[in-house]
């Protein structure tokens, strides 16, 4: 890789030996992919708060330091941790003290969090706490090089905002953030950034269900590389692009996709393609059902103990769909409902008094977190029902239960009965 | 013998056996760091150890938390020996890296095609290249 003489200067120890940890890593890690060179960057998102008992060790052993040191620059050595170079931010976490005595989350996390929060607040960290920073006022502009971590956010920031960053990880961001540099290599490069399959969808994608189901499908498809999706669907508003994304980066690795018309990189399908679109694949009724099947194939008891809205974290229109749907019903004695969402839009849901009528059906509006992060679900939950189908994905592997994807509604009354009996309409 | 030409993504050489995924691998929700399994109810892997073993798959898939997931092997003692994979990702270079064992991907015939479970492995990163010492 060529170095600029600044990133030599940091390389060489002039900022400090956390810098040249973190530019040591930066340098390691373009070689591995073959980049050419570094871009800088000046929006970096990552997971760094989130408790684990490696960390806790960590912790133990060297301090905060330490812990930076080997998760966030894959360092050995304690290093002082100067601020932040460049404006960060990170996502989502375990849960924090307001959960205690709500979720079973273990209280010693709790206080590691805490501890978190604190060591990197001061050094400039913006804890937005949510898997969602573009919901909540990290909202890059179109070419603007990032790095961040979060699949679903991933996804969003280079299909919907025509910024440009890979899926990056602890250890990149951490770097990031304490040099403003990130390899140069893949989707920062615009030659990489054009669609590579055509999926054109027949009929039946209308709302927000089907949108995940249309990205769990093109995922599967397209696996790492790059869908444009054309045909007949309704217009796509920010909830139902979220899921999409969220969706396709699980069931494949999609970090980009382009909806001619739609998202800012791809006017036409021309544009999409810079060039001749490849033959399409056809989705309609028949993949619909069977991607359907395919997420509901982890589902055996139709008892249900536990249901998850806001994969990822709900917008404030979500948490406002999901009080209505809640109004004036009670849950089922057995079942909990959980509604994941940004901290900033709680406080918002608090507001309006959303919050007081999920409440009051007995079911919980959290911030910071989700089952699949914190790896805790209501007690003795052996199967749970979602609307979202990265959560359906993911979850059964992570905490051994079995799983229901359906619509709000289907979730809701799987809350209200105790039972799933939802279906595909 | 049957050798294989790619490129470096983390030098170092080490021997020993394979473990081949026809399957991308999820890091986050895709396996156990405490135990070195593979815990994606539908991988072909499923409650299968790499721990030891070179690991040859197509590449990485999932959550951005695949690089983390693939440092707390090594931090946790259950890392596999070396990795061959045929895509490169910013997910599978970097989870490489920070699990610190040799690593080649852009190799010169499909890894996950030519090399199967059981073989024994040489991998020289230094020099870019896999050798299939022996087969079962």
């Amino acid at each position: 890789m060529i170095l600029t003489d600044d990133e030599k200067a940091m390389r060489d120890g002039t900022d400090g030996p956390a810098v040249a940890a973190a530019m040591d890593l930066l340098i390691r890690y373009g070689d591995a992919l073959g980049a050419q060179r570094l871009c800088d960057t000046r929006n970096v998102a990552g997971t760094s708060t989130q408790p684990s008992p490696v960390k806790a060790k960590l912790v133990a052993e060297g301090g905060w330091n330490k812990a930076f040191a080997v998760l966030n620059l894959d360092c050995d050595d304690v290093v002082e941790i100067p601020d932040m170079r460049v404006p960060t931010c990170q996502l989502q976490q375990g849960f924090g003290p307001d959960s205690v005595g709500v979720v079973p989350y273990p209280r010693e996390f709790v206080e590691l969090q805490t501890d978190a929060e604190a060591f990197y607040g001061k050094r400039g960290v913006n804890i937005l706490a949510t898997c969602t920073p573009y919901q909540v006022g990290n909202l890059p502009v179109r070419g603007e090089h990032c790095a961040w971590m979060e699949s679903s956010a991933v996804v969003y920031c280079n299909s919907v905002l025509g910024a440009r960053t890979n899926c990056e990880g602890g250890t990149s961001t951490g770097a990031a953030s304490l040099t403003g540099k990130i390899p140069c290599w893949g989707n920062h490069l615009p030659e990489n950034r054009f669609g590579t399959h055509l999926i054109e969808v027949d009929t039946g994608v209308r709302d927000f269900l089907d949108w995940g189901m249309l990205g769990y499908f093109a995922g599967g498809l397209v696996q790492d590389e790059r869908p444009v999706i054309t045909g007949e669907f309704s217009h796509p508003d920010l909830v139902d692009l979220k899921h999409f994304g969220a969706a396709a980066a699980s069931s494949g690795g999609v970090e980009l996709y382009h909806l001619p018309g739609i998202t800012p990189e791809a006017p036409t399908v021309e544009a999409a393609f810079g060039g001749h679109a490849p033959e399409s694949v056809h989705y309609g009724l028949r993949e619909r059902r069977e991607i359907y099947e395919t997420l509901n194939d982890q589902g055996r008891s139709t008892d249900v103990d536990f249901v998850l809205l806001g994969c990822p974290h709900a917008s404030i229109d979500q948490i406002r769909d999901a009080a209505r749907a809640l109004d004036g019903k009670r849950l089922h004695s057995g079942t909990q409902l959980w509604i994941m969402a940004p901290r900033a839009l709680k406080a918002v849901a608090d507001r309006s008094g959303y919050t007081a009528v999920i409440e009051a059906a007995g079911a919980k509006l959290l911030a910071d977190s989700c089952p699949a992060m914190s790896r805790v679900a209501p007690p003795g939950t052996r199967v749970f029902a979602t609307d979202s189908a990265k959560q359906a994905h993911y979850l059964p592997a992570i905490l051994g239960i079995e799983a229901w994807f359906g619509s709000l509604e289907d979730c809701v009354d799987a809350a209200v009965t105790g039972r799933w009996r939802g279906g595909l309409r | 013998m049957t050798i294989l030409r790619g490129r470096t993504v983390v030098p170092g050489i080490v021997e020993g056996e394979a473990l081949v995924s026809h399957e991308t691998i999820s890091g986050w929700g895709g396996i156990d760091p405490a135990t070195g399994t593979i815990t994606e109810r539908r991988h072909e892997l499923h409650g299968v150890c790499f721990t030891g073993k070179i690991l040859v798959f197509p590449g990485a898939k999932g959550s951005s938390g695949w690089s983390a997931f693939f440092q707390s092997t090594r931090l946790l003692g259950t890392a596999p020996l070396g990795m061959i994979f045929t895509v490169m990702t910013t997910k599978a270079a970097l989870g490489a890296v920070v699990t610190r064992v040799p690593a080649l991907s852009d190799l010169d015939r499909d890894p996950v095609e030519v090399i199967r479970t059981g073989d024994q492995l040489r991998l020289d990163a230094d020099h870019g290249l896999v050798e299939i010492v022996s087969v079962p």
